[in-house]
């Protein structure tokens, strides 16, 4: 009876054919838990669709009242926090697990012919990540959020020419308000997600048509004119069915996947919200979340008479370098032939961590957050002394400067100060200043002066 | 279905003996459907495109905004002053909230600072001590003057033009500087 209605059903759609055939379509054997990245990225999609649509059903995205719904949804809805966090938790896995299956198809040289176009369609996918994790990150309409609007409009705002537009098209208008959450709403829930689902589509439809890339072989370089007859020869002679061979570990490793987003998003929770998005309330502290914390960190480090070319250019370039890539589409696929691929993998990975690191240390930010000194770090009692510990923390000196382990990194640490420079080098740094340090002859007065070196002496 | 087959030939003309007429009239209606879905395109998609780049067209805001009785304010002090942004919507909420540092110069004069640091438009603080406005982003410095002390913002400190109506001081908003 049931089967007699799936045949009627095949014979009007033609869908269980079509699915056998996809499922069982034979793919080249020992591929390997590689592979599965993909796949993964994909499924973080669903879950971020899934989980979105659920948010979306109590999310306010109004200027005036998202803040409120996220405190709802955060502190009342049943399983809100949860869902916050398998969103946030999603988002990071699928800009991680998109950059791993990226560097695994360059490195094993899958993009080559004739497979270009899945290149493309899969560089337009990571491009569309990560306008995905930026906008998520302004629906969580708080405090930084407002800030990092005005980050990007500011970025934007470098562009020669098309700058000031290209600014006032990002914030809806010329000033961050009601326009502006609503418009990355839009972007971040419809524009964007339908785009992905139409690529997604393509890229699918690019595999199947290809095939998955064999694993590559040393000594074996990919050549226009015979590569597809080998690999046709090469699926009649070993190739196995996708379901379930290849397919297991799809499975299984994106079961993993959902485990642990599902974990972090339990223990660890969603982001918390930061204040309220005025932003007249000064004292704020914009970050960006993890994924583009590495570029706040560029921001911060590149020379000042190069950053509207690091700004202009650096977009460009990466996305130039992705578009790129496919024209290099013989030779040897194995990363062990390619060499420099690996090299270029690696510096990828290590600039963007070290630029991480330093993201996360943020050490040219002030440390509004010194405490003034302690006795116990002053150690000395004499009158003057005291008076120019004291004028240190309160003349802003210790913004900057880290004596004892108090204080910010943006300077040297003058713990032992006295040991390198003498009283008057102290005084001639402090009045006129240096490289990255302001000049305090106009605000302090020469007793204030006096007192302040007086206390850096006894740094030794 | 051969799912990797490839190099799909196009499907063979229905009927090889077609007529030149019949031919003609099927080229006629090809195009014809292609020019009338073109103008139905262009019928949805001018007005949506338009709609998204509206703020384009629109010209900058300018309005002045008052921050506070004159008496309010002592000589030489520094501090924030709040006004409502110059492109505030009803459901803008608190995000239409916007800020300045104020500086009463002497009895008449005042000088009002953009909060938005010229780097990449975080916002500064001023402390008093020190007289220095700091960025928490990157680390820019400003000195009292809002010249650049320090780091890495490219300009000064934008100003808002300031005056004083009927005992109160006002200043002139407009976009966001965004350096």
């Amino acid at each position: 009876m049931i089967k007699q209605l799936l045949v009627t059903l095949d014979d009007r759609t033609g869908l269980l054919t079509w699915c056998r055939g996809v499922l069982e379509h034979p793919v080249p054997p020992r591929t390997g838990w590689w592979y599965a990245f993909g796949s993964a990225t994909f499924l973080a999609f669903m879950l971020q669709v899934i989980t979105g649509i659920a948010l979306a059903t109590a999310y306010v995205p109004s200027a005036s009242d998202a803040y409120a719904s996220l405190r709802f949804i955060t502190e009342q809805a049943l399983m809100g926090r949860f869902l916050r966090g398998m969103h946030y938790f999603g988002a990071s896995a699928m800009v991680v697990l998109i950059g791993v299956h990226v560097a695994r198809v360059y490195l094993m040289g899958a993009f080559k012919f004739p497979r270009e176009l899945n290149w493309l369609t899969g560089a337009l996918l990571l491009l569309l990540t990560l306008a995905l994790a930026f906008t998520g990150q302004l629906l969580r309409w708080d405090q930084t959020a407002v800030w990092s609007v005005i980050v990007a409009a500011a970025q934007a705002g470098r562009m020669p020419v098309v700058g000031q537009d290209l600014a006032r098209f990002l914030l809806a208008g010329d000033t961050v308000g009601g326009a502006t959450l609503s418009r990355f709403f839009a972007f971040h829930v419809f524009f964007i997600p339908a785009l992905v689902f139409l690529l997604v589509g393509l890229h699918l439809m690019l595999v199947l048509r290809h095939g998955i890339s064999e694993r590559p072989t040393v000594g074996d370089p990919v050549d226009k004119a015979t590569y597809r007859a080998k690999y046709d020869a090469l699926l009649k002679r070993e190739g196995v069915p996708f379901w379930p061979d290849a397919a297991w570990r799809d499975v299984a490793f994106g079961a993993a996947v959902v485990a642990v987003v599902a974990v972090l998003a339990l223990t660890v929770g969603p982001p918390e919200l930061g204040k309220q998005p005025d932003p007249s309330i000064l004292e704020a502290y914009p970050r960006p979340d993890w994924y583009f914390l590495w570029y706040f960190a560029v921001l911060a480090l590149t020379p000042t008479n190069l950053e509207t070319v690091v700004i202009v250019l650096g977009p460009l370039i990466f996305g130039a370098i992705l578009l790129f890539v496919p024209f290099f589409n013989t030779g040897e696929r194995s990363v062990r032939r390619r060499p420099w691929a690996a090299l270029v993998v690696l510096l990828i990975v290590s600039t963007i961590g070290l630029f991480w690191v330093a993201g996360e240390r943020a050490p040219w930010s002030p440390d509004f957050a010194a405490k003034p000194l302690a006795a116990a770090v002053v150690r000395d009692t004499t009158p003057e002394v005291v008076e120019g510990a004291r004028l240190f923390y309160a003349k802003g000196c210790e913004f900057c400067h880290a004596i004892g382990g108090q204080g910010g990194a943006r300077g040297p640490d003058l713990t032992l100060v006295a040991t390198r420079m003498s009283p008057l080098e102290i005084v001639g740094r402090i009045t006129n200043g240096g490289p990255n340090m302001p000049a305090f002859t106009s605000t302090l007065t020469p007793a204030e002066i006096q007192a302040i070196v007086g206390f850096l002496t006894t740094r030794k | 279905m051969d799912v990797v087959s490839r190099g799909n030939s196009p499907p063979e003309a229905p009927h090889p003996a077609d007529s030149a007429e019949v031919l003609k009239r099927r080229r006629f209606l090809s195009r014809i459907s292609i020019a009338l879905s073109a103008a139905a395109a262009a019928v949805v998609g001018v007005p949506v495109v338009g709609f998204l780049f509206a703020p384009l067209t629109r010209k900058p805001p300018a309005q002045w905004k008052p921050v506070g009785p004159v008496d309010e304010f002592k000589v030489g002090e520094t501090v924030s002053v709040n006004f409502e942004d110059a492109a505030a919507l009803p459901w803008s909420g608190v995000s239409a909230r916007s800020a300045a540092w104020l500086r009463r110069d002497d009895e008449s004069s005042f000088t009002a600072f953009a909060v938005n640091c010229t780097h990449l438009g975080c916002p500064v603080q001023w402390f008093p001590d020190p007289k220095l406005f700091l960025c928490p982003c990157h680390g820019g410095v400003y000195n009292a003057d809002g010249s650049v002390a320090a780091g890495p913002p490219p300009k000064p400190l934008p100003r808002y033009p300031v005056r004083v109506r009927a005992g109160t001081v006002e200043i002139l908003t407009g976009p966001i500087p965004l350096g």
